[in-house]
């Protein structure tokens, strides 16, 4: 029998990302971004960044997310990073960061563990007002910070003016969704 | 009664009901100036006496005109008059009467107040007392009541929500606009909120002038200034009700209460979580009244509220108006009605000084000793300085015992207000909470022009702490001392109310005294003084003033009740936010959902997840059916089960391995690369936390997984261990339970199963019993563990989350020949209680390694959490719990979990509990029901025959002590 070829399915459980368009909302799932975590071994700080320069990622500080491309990094916590890229060329992101760091950092695949979705419109900080504590009014281009939406834990990004980027846990993706939408209704 | 100019909308008529008589009113009305314009006066009943009541304020401290707003699941009990914004069609209704508004048939209790004094309850149903909860209760709550909750759910929404500022200014009033107004032009993040739908406070309800307008044009104009501002927040219909830590402050926003019904999508209230860097309490003050006796008429009222009626909303509740004043503020109405044409017919003051109120009768050194009047005020008795009574008609009369600064807000961190002399008000104390200045009335700072200036200043100083620049600019306005003479009640015969909303009269304050309840928190608890919806915002200090007075102690050594939020009622929705239905909290769906919905699975909640309880097929009609063949054909030939809710845990690191060591109780260090370990972990008092299994995917690459109710409590508990325990240790943890998809393909023939799509060599020789390893499923990268949870051959495979989908169909797919099943949860369940593994209902918190049966694997060579502790002598003790398997003596008995185990012949008491069920299901491998439990001394009781007693179902059934592996013991299935 030949072997199979498995056919992914987006968070939301689509074979096309979701988009919705709520007043001057606009709420699209982005299937198409690769995750892998990066955390700095003991006493290999230098040897990560040698290594994070020599691939041209930045790995920011508390708060913020790199602009490097084709791989940018989210602040974690100390020592630790999401890496993001896309998926269309980095589908395997933590091989292609496990043969960077080598020993000096330990990465783990998190492409499946998150759904996200892309936000855009004038009034953003309207919704997210109803959704997390983040003060995203103050919020700069480059930002991106760990909050709770609907009991969820969440990273929210600005990644421009008018544009926000939400990371939520994929199995609770319609739930996520349920809030975008709901609260996006309630601004419209 | 209607009469001229005003800040209503009279381009806009509105159609309203009460009681179900249609009336008109205008934009900018509210309920009750609606009700006073079409003459009505008689808005409730009082809660004890079933008096009849008008309103007495005109804001939200109101106690009297509380109506049943709305119909049918909307119906709002208690909504205050004063605060419901007049919509077109609003339907209220009174309450607490019956059969009507006019007459009450439960005013009997009027007659009968004598008897029904402050206590009496407690003092008269005493016997029997089993009567109170049954009988006495249920019918003096039917008597003595509010209104009525809509029984249907509430079908509005609500949001939640958090804002940040510099500074929230908390009134919008004088002092809070003219603090929004400074540190806004300062460019500083400014929220101003207000409770009233216009904002303003009292310049809308006075006729002084502001910078050479009129009070409350400066108002709009500032306000409209105020919203050109990008960095200033205007949130009127907001109440800031508490006042929290570190400056978060709560605010309940009424988005659409002045709507029919709230517009498609958008929330009826949105409760606000307000994040302030520095907080202003311009949040004014309330008018307090004088005790004498039958003051509680409609038709009399607050004489501040008469006013703002008059001047804001044009109305008056009757032609001839009388005033009752012991301060200049009160005259301010005399003056202010007479300009409008109204008849003042006196002003009584109780002082003998100060300046006559021109063209109108002055009557000092006098008071209000009765009034007459049905169902509204018909006249009052006056008695003069010289002692002579007078009695004086007149259908309005307005009360004046000064103002009491609106202090809630800065006592809800128990700080306590003070007394201050000057003003005869208590005034913000030290301590309130941190960052919150005070600021115009609610300071004690009384004038319009001294309120604009503090306001101004308040703002300066609170944005001087954070650094930002802001210059005072106010207005000029009226700056008149406060001239008050402080006089709380009339003695007199009659009953003399302080409470109104809690028929609270002043003899119930002496029968408090009387029964020597004089502390002020007793006397709130004993007359009920201060409680209910208004929270005694008008009669308090009246009250505690008047027991000062009985005790012969001063007011501040009398104290006042603590102020505790919310300042003002809030809708229990709010609270609630959306979460609530099937919004409660989140959903989290496995990668297989779509699948097993396809297949017409049946859901259990597990925790958040939704998993797979078994998969019904044609013609089974029962649950049992399902399961039976699930777990049959598994045994059979192969079945799969979704397993991704199991948590998974990625540790690497150079001392990955010794970590492990230290948090499991038996060694992980040693494990060779490729395989697998069962691992028992334990609390620190040596007790059970959790069990998996932990695979070595690399030299410093550890997964662990945990049972799916303490994926998150494991993880935080081994953060723990790494940040504050053992920082110095190379190991780096990732939750990666959602990265993965994993099902459990479990059966002689899951092998072959596999092998149609695994692209490497997976036979026993090459991948053993405890083998793991990278693999690829058509060049997918995957996962493969030999592991068992069933007893059978079985393995786990995980790809990447999205294909997880993909992986079930693929399994399915691929196994169709075999006869494959999908199975869920119930199965789960059979498969590991006929196999003997230990589970959440085994491992619940008091069970030891030793009771477990596992023991063994609390290693004594080395260091780990919980093994100190597991050593000690009682959880040793050869007549502890130990883990055995059941069977029914009589195979057709069904066995019920929770059982207790009583030795033969023993009586079934709590004396002779051997232990108790944990868990139970129906073998089909075995035909009959099979238990695990935990038993006294179980180790060494095998084949001995007990009673499971279930008390709470009324079984005992004979059971015979087995081992706890029941298909397979030698574990040859798993191997092979």
């Amino acid at each position: 029998m030949d072997k199979m070829r498995l056919q992914p399915l987006t968070a939301l459980g689509g074979v096309e990302p979701a988009r919705d368009v709520i007043g001057a909302v606009e709420i699209v799932e982005n299937a198409g971004i690769a995750l892998a975590s990066l955390a700095t071994r003991r006493g290999q700080g230098s040897a990560v960044a040698a290594a994070a320069r020599a691939m041209g990622l930045g790995l920011p500080g508390p708060g913020m997310v790199s602009a490097s491309a084709p791989c940018a990094a989210l602040w974690l916590g100390p020592d630790q990073w999401m890496v993001l890229a896309e998926s269309a060329s980095h589908e395997d992101l933590a091989a292609v960061l496990g043969t960077a760091f080598g020993a000096a950092a330990s990465v783990t695949e998190q492409t499946g563990g998150w759904v996200c979705f892309d936000l855009n419109g004038p009034a953003l900080s309207d919704l997210f007002e109803r959704l997390c504590a983040v003060d995203t009014r103050a919020m700069a281009a480059g930002s991106g910070t760990r909050s709770v939406i609907d009991h969820l834990g969440c990273y929210v990004i600005c990644r421009a003016a008018g544009q926000f980027r939400v990371f939520g846990p994929r199995s609770s993706a319609a739930s996520l969704h349920h809030a975008l939408t709901t609260a996006a209704r309630s601004i419209a | 009664m209607r009469i001229a100019g005003g800040q209503i909308d009279r381009g806009q008529s509105l159609r309203f009901t009460f009681d179900g008589v249609g009336y008109q009113g205008h934009a900018g009305d509210t309920l009750a100036s609606a009700l006073l314009a079409n003459g009505v006066r008689l808005m409730g009943r009082s809660f004890k006496y079933h008096r009849p009541r008008g309103v007495v304020a005109a804001g939200s401290e109101e106690p009297n005109a509380l109506v049943e707003l709305r119909t049918g699941a909307r119906r709002e009990p208690n909504t205050r008059a004063t605060t419901a914004e007049l919509y077109d069609g609003l339907v209220a209704q009174s309450q607490n009467r019956w059969p009507s508004l006019r007459f009450d048939a439960m005013a009997v209790n009027d007659l009968l107040s004598p008897f029904l004094a402050a206590g009496f309850y407690y003092k008269t149903f005493m016997w029997p007392k089993a009567f109170w909860e049954k009988l006495y209760e249920p019918i003096i709550r039917r008597a003595a009541g509010l209104g009525r909750a809509a029984l249907e759910p509430d079908p509005d929404s609500y949001d939640k929500g958090f804002l940040h500022c510099d500074l929230l200014v908390i009134g919008a009033g004088p002092a809070g606009l003219s603090a929004a107004l400074t540190a806004g032009r300062a460019g500083a993040r400014v929220i101003l909120a207000d409770e009233d739908f216009t904002p303003g406070g009292r310049l809308n309800a006075e006729t002084f002038a502001v910078g050479g307008v009129a009070g409350a044009d400066w108002a709009a104009a500032s306000v409209a200034e105020l919203a050109t501002m990008p960095n200033v927040r205007l949130m009127a219909r907001t109440t800031v009700a508490g006042a929290f830590d570190h400056g978060i402050y709560a605010a309940v926003e009424r988005v659409s209460d002045h709507l029919a019904t709230p517009l498609p999508g958008k929330p009826r209230q949105v409760l606000w979580r307000i994040y302030s860097r520095r907080a202003l309490l311009c949040a004014g003050a309330l008018e307090r009244p004088i005790a004498f006796a039958n003051n509680d008429r409609p038709g009399v009222m607050l004489a501040g509220a008469l006013r703002a009626y008059a001047n804001r909303w044009a109305v008056v509740p009757g032609q001839r108006v009388a005033l009752f004043v012991n301060n200049d503020d009160g005259l301010r109405t005399a003056t202010d009605l007479a300009a409008q044409g109204i008849t003042v017919v006196a002003v009584v003051d109780v002082r003998q000084g100060g300046t006559l109120v021109p063209g109108i009768r002055h009557l000092k050194g006098a008071r209000v000793v009765d009034t007459a009047g049905r169902l509204g005020l018909s006249a009052i008795t006056v008695r003069l300085a010289n002692g002579q009574r007078e009695r004086i008609a007149c259908e309005a009369l307005g009360v004046s015992g000064g103002w009491n600064p609106t202090v809630a807000l800065t006592s809800h961190h128990r700080s306590r207000p003070v007394w201050e002399e000057a003003i005869a008000a208590f005034v913000p104390g030290a301590g309130g909470p941190v960052g919150l200045r005070v600021a115009g009335a609610a300071a004690g700072v009384f004038s319009t022009a001294a309120a604009l200036r503090s306001g101004a200043q308040g703002a300066v100083a609170a944005l001087g702490d954070l650094g930002i620049a802001a210059r005072a600019e106010v207005p000029e306005a009226e700056d008149g001392p406060v001239a008050i003479a402080p006089f709380w009640q009339v003695a007199g015969k009659g009953r003399a109310w302080v409470d109104l909303q809690n028929d609270v009269t002043v003899k119930d304050i002496a029968l408090a005294k009387q029964e020597n309840f004089t502390a002020v928190e007793h006397v709130k608890r004993y007359t009920t003084l201060g409680m209910a919806t208004d929270q005694g915002k008008t009669g308090n200090v009246v009250g505690l003033a008047v027991m000062a007075e009985l005790t012969g102690k001063t007011i501040p050594e009398t104290g006042t009740t603590m102020y505790r939020p919310p300042y003002t009622p809030v809708a229990m929705g709010a609270f609630a936010g959306r979460s609530v239905g099937r919004e409660f909290r989140p959903v989290r769906r496995t990668p297989s959902h779509y699948w097993a919905r396809e297949q017409g699975a049946v859901f259990v909640e597990v925790g958040m997840w939704m998993r797979a309880q078994w998969f019904p097929k044609a013609g089974e009609t029962g649950w049992r059916q399902s399961v039976d063949r699930e777990a049959l054909a598994t045994r059979a030939s192969v079945g799969i089960c979704d397993v991704t809710t199991l948590g998974k845990i990625d540790l690497q690191g150079t001392d990955a391995g010794g970590f492990l060591d230290r948090v499991y109780a038996n060694t992980f260090s040693t494990l060779a690369v490729g395989r697998v370990r069962y691992g028992l972990m334990l609390r620190e008092d040596g007790m059970v936390m959790d069990d998996g299994t932990t695979a070595r995917m690399g030299e410093d690459h550890y997964v662990m997984t945990t049972t799916t109710a303490n994926a998150v409590a494991v993880f935080r508990h081994l953060e723990f261990c790494r940040q504050c325990l053992w920082p110095e240790l190379d190991v780096q943890l990732m939750s990666t339970t959602e990265a993965w998809a994993q099902y459990s393909v479990a059966g002689p023939n899951a092998r072959k199963l596999l092998e149609k799509l695994v692209d490497q060599d997976i036979s026993d020789a090459a991948f053993p019993y405890m083998a793991c390893g990278h693999i690829t499923i058509g060049g997918l990268r995957a996962r493969l563990f030999r592991i068992s949870f069933s007893g059978e051959l079985a393995y786990e495979i995980a790809v990447p989350t999205r294909y997880g989908d993909g992986l079930i169909r693929a399994l399915m797919a691929a196994g169709a020949a075999f006869g494959a099943v999908a199975y869920g949860t119930e199965t789960l369940g059979v498969l590991r209680v006929e196999k003997g593994h230990a589970a959440g209902n085994e491992l619940n918190g008091t069970t030891s390694a030793l009771a477990l049966g596992l023991g063994k694997m609390v290693s004594r060579k080395k260091d780990a959490i919980g093994v100190v502790l597991a050593g000690r002598a009682g959880m040793a003790a050869p007549d502890g719990l130990r883990l055995v398997g059941f069977r029914p003596v009589d195979a057709a008995e069904p066995l019920a979990a929770g059982s207790h185990f009583i030795a033969a012949g023993k009586p079934a008491d709590a004396a002779h509990d051997d232990g108790y069920m944990t868990s139970v299901v129906y073998s089909p491998h075995l035909g009959h029901s099979i238990g695990l439990g935990l038993l006294k001394s179980g180790q060494d009781r095998m084949g001995e025959r007990l009673r499971a007693v279930n008390p709470l179902k009324g079984t005992a059934v004979e059971v015979e002590v087995v081992s706890p592996h029941f298909v397979d013991p030698d574990g040859e299935r798993l191997r092979g």
